[in-house]
């Protein structure tokens, strides 16, 4: 029995370039990355050095807070480099594959015999707790808690975004397996699962609560989603887990052998052949989209509303499954024609200021990433609420968390969003206002607040 | 329009830190970002953003009050003519067109001119001040002062309203977005106390006093308002002549008759008076999403009951006045679309909107019968309704807030 869940706020940015369904492979990358930044409220402590020899799931770093959360090498060769930022900050552990795939060699785990206390551990030493989040403050899953319920996202409703169905493709046990341990980790039940209509991957998938969503972006969204069906209370903890890692958590304890498996939508306006490919985690960027002419061509690892800004010699980000290539608009418009002024036939827009909501559905836009405009204060209302699916006031708790008040952040109900969550008000917004970096720094100050 | 953008490029340096000109960068970097969108290009959080933004939103206001405006001005030269008996109530509209329109914009373009001569000058000087770009916020506010000017109010009037409203309500509040009240409605307060002698009688039709101290006034003009004839009549009794023969002004034939009242063929401030040409203003703000609808409809609902509680009650004349005669007239129909919509002082939650608007248009009429010194009651019902927006919100965001500590009490229950 699955309940169906109908959203109506939210928006589906259409932009062109998206991915077809066709899976290929990628060319084997010279150079993997792991990234703490990736890893939200982490302090990376180095176990190896530079020149060290590893193997595929051998341990890079672990977290300072939490030494048992280890950080793992994907592939197996030496450690290149140790790329450190302001301070000293670790920005990469950069690995160079030395193309034998070697494996750390892991305890086969039977999720269903063993106790929860062991599959923590075996988990944590996998490597696996990076990609599980937490909320409140959207960070890596804390592993002591006990999470009320873990929530796992069957689709992605991003721009761009790639095809779960595709990407899980044939990986049905392993996924099975994977939700069997994270029953295990939430206390023996408790996990649910957010699918939309027409999906029949997970038709079989048995041990989760299974919803069906149907609307636009940010439907896919794990927040959005819990929000929907078991909102998270002040006090109460709930973890999220994208679903290909679940599928790769669930392969590494079945085989022990670390699997870091990435189904990436390569994608966007400047990508001769959008599409998927498949590779592994952390690989250099440059394997997926070969090398662009970064004036005119934008690299984003991750979607175009949350995603990270890379380069020609970066990396796939930890949390990403897509890459998407945008053009720069970091050129001037003048108003009458492309600026402020001009009939912008070419533009999506959220307002009706602009011609889009005139235009057929079928129309797919190449947007740049000019800014569109200068930061501004808060002027316009109303214009957050219909893109963002919660009953919480976005505005107000975006200016709470301005103003630092934190009993006003968490009684307005910061404890069930992440930042992603705001990412389309943050593109509709008319002020230019950077709300999702307001809401990170919202949930870390609650978090150190709270300790 | 490269060889523009190659100029603003070739002057820049002057502008900048250590330039010559660098005490005006204000001024430069306003106009360039007037005339192109800058090339930044978003850095961290999303990587693409919508076209829309406050300049363009802005614009949308005041091509909404491109009707009105037009109108206003057309209109300002008709009761002049009309004052002067030069045309009669008959003849028909398009009659000396391009007299009318030439004798209102001689009034109305130095009002529209000094407004934003005084204000842009302000906020120039604001933005140098403190090293912020010049905010889009004036450039409705702008326009929205001498639309709700009498034609022959002094300029140093409208400028002296102008300066304290944006220092007073706009600029020591830290500019736009953060003031609390309406900017536009704060210079016209601000006339309205400060010079109640020069803002009465004599100024809402063009030269009225000069022609009637020549002798030339029609017949039936006393340059007088709808409201200002209305507010004459309370505290009388419904049966006296002089209060028979005020009514007997808003009856089918008389000068303030329904339909003249709806197309804006009275007297009034340059703006206000056509319901029709604000109304076209209204469709365009709400096609375009940019007023708030809620706020108008709920603004339009509130006078409506108020004035069919006035007709219930009928205790003075102005009391039976129709409900409908009474928000086609006077600034009611303004305020509800161009004042009570600016997002920033209305209430900002979706809910309050709806209570706010009613409010707004109830307590507009409210104030316009009960007290006759205040004839233009919406002035004041909007800028006391801003006043109350945040505490609106309040509870608003109080219930909702309410009710997610009820969940997880309820939560909690469960577990225990």
């Amino acid at each position: 029995m699955t309940r169906t869940i109908r959203i109506k706020k939210g928006a589906d940015i259409r932009l062109k370039g998206r991915p077809s369904t066709q899976v290929e492979q990628a060319s084997s990358a010279p150079l993997y990355a792991v990234q703490p930044p990736n890893y939200q409220g982490i302090v990376p402590k180095l176990e190896v050095k530079e020149g060290a020899a590893v193997k595929a799931g051998s341990t890079l770093f672990h977290s300072k807070e939490h030494p048992e959360v280890k950080f793992v090498s994907p592939v197996s060769g030496t450690v290149k480099q140790v790329v450190r930022g302001e301070k000293r900050r670790i920005l990469a552990v950069v690995v160079e594959a030395d193309g034998k795939n070697d494996q750390h060699a892991f305890a086969s785990v039977d999720p269903a015999t063993t106790d929860r206390e062991a599959l923590v551990a075996a988990v944590a030493e996998r490597g696996f707790f990076a990609f599980i989040e937490q909320r409140p403050f959207a960070t890596v899953a804390n592993p002591t808690d006990v999470p009320r319920s873990i929530h796992v996202s069957g689709f992605d409703s991003a721009p761009l975004a790639a095809d779960m169905e595709v990407a899980l493709a044939g990986r049905e046990a392993a996924f099975q397996t994977g939700i069997h341990a994270l029953r295990v980790l939430a206390g023996g039940s408790n996990v649910q699962l957010g699918t939309k209509a027409g999906q029949t991957f997970f038709n079989a998938i048995e041990g989760v609560d299974t919803f069906t969503f149907e609307g636009p972006h940010p439907t896919g969204n794990a927040g959005v989603q819990i929000h929907h069906t078991r909102p998270i209370n002040k006090g109460e903890v709930v973890w999220t887990m994208h679903a290909e890692d679940v599928a790769n958590l669930g392969e590494t304890l079945s085989s022990g052998t670390y699997c870091a498996t990435r189904v990436v939508a390569v994608a966007g306006s400047e990508c001769d052949a959008p599409r998927h490919l498949q590779t592994t985690l952390g690989c250099a960027i440059s394997t997926l989209v070969g090398s662009v002419n970064e004036e005119e061509v934008r690299i984003v690892s991750g979607n175009p509303l949350t995603g990270d800004r890379t380069a020609n010699d970066g990396f796939l980000g930890g949390m990403h499954h897509q890459v998407c290539l945008l053009p720069e608009g970091n050129k001037p418009k003048f108003l009458l024609v492309d600026g402020w002024l001009g009939l912008g036939f070419d533009k999506f827009s959220l307002s009706k200021s602009y011609p889009t909501w005139l235009m057929p559905k079928s129309k797919e836009f190449a947007m740049d990433t000019c800014n569109n405009g200068e930061q501004r204060a808060f002027v316009v209302t109303g214009q957050y609420e219909p893109v963002f699916p919660f009953d919480i006031y976005p505005v107000q708790l975006l200016k709470s968390i301005i103003a630092n008040d934190i009993d006003a952040m968490e009684k307005l109900g910061i404890y069930e969003v992440a930042p992603e969550d705001f990412a389309l008000c943050e593109y509709a917004c008319t002020s230019k206002i950077a709300v999702q970096s307001i809401v990170r720094n919202g949930l870390d100050m609650l978090k150190k607040e709270l300790g | 329009m490269k060889a523009l953008h190659n100029l603003l490029d070739s002057v820049r340096p002057h502008f900048e830190e250590g330039g010559k000109l660098s005490k005006f960068w204000v001024v430069y970097d306003s106009l360039e970002t007037f005339a192109f969108t800058p090339g930044h290009a978003t850095k961290n959080g999303v990587h693409i953003r919508d076209g829309v933004d406050l300049k363009r939103t802005m614009f949308m206001v005041i091509v909404a009050l491109i009707p009105a405006l037009l109108f206003g001005t057309w209109n300002q030269g008709h009761q002049y003519l009309l004052s002067i008996g030069e045309i009669t109530p008959n003849d028909p509209l398009m009659t000396a067109l391009w007299d009318k329109l030439f004798i209102g914009a001689v009034k109305v373009l130095p009002l529209v001119v000094v407004s934003y001569g005084v204000g842009l000058g302000i906020e120039f000087l604001f933005a140098g001040m403190r090293g912020h770009s010049i905010n889009e916020g004036y450039l409705v506010s702008g326009m929205l002062i001498p639309l709700i000017m009498p034609v022959d109010c002094p300029l140093w009037m409208v400028a002296l309203a102008v300066a304290f409203a944006v220092i007073i309500a706009k600029e020591v509040f830290g500019g736009t977005g953060m003031n609390i009240l309406n900017v536009a409605l704060t210079a016209r307060a601000f006339l309205f106390f400060a010079y109640p002698k020069q803002l009465s009688g004599e100024i809402w039709i063009h030269n009225v006093k000069a022609s009637a101290d020549a002798g030339l006034l029609a017949d039936g003009y006393t340059g007088a308002t709808a409201l200002g004839h209305l507010a004459s009549t309370v505290g009388k009794g419904l049966d006296e002549p002089a209060v028979t023969g005020v009514m007997s002004m808003f009856g089918a034939d008389g000068m303030f008759s329904l339909s003249n009242s709806f197309l804006g063929l009275i007297p009034g401030s340059i703006g206000e008076t056509s319901a029709l040409a604000i109304l076209i203003g209204a469709a365009l703000l709400i096609w375009t999403g940019i007023g708030s609808w809620k706020i108008m409809s709920s603004f339009l609902a509130g006078g409506l009951v108020m004035g069919f509680l006035f007709n219930l009650l009928g205790l003075n004349a102005y009391m039976t006045l129709p409900a409908i005669h009474q928000v086609v007239m006077g600034g009611f129909m303004f305020g509800m679309v161009f004042m009570a919509t600016d997002p920033v002082s209305a209430a900002q939650t979706e809910r309050g909107k709806w209570i706010y608007g009613f409010f707004g248009g109830f307590l507009s009429i409210m104030i316009r019968v009960f007290n006759p010194a205040y004839p233009e009651g919406v002035m004041m019902a909007i800028l006391f309704m801003n006043v109350m927006a945040p505490l609106i919100d309040h509870y608003v965001i109080e219930a909702n807030v309410g009710k997610r500590e009820k969940r997880a009490l309820a939560a909690q229950g469960a577990t225990a």
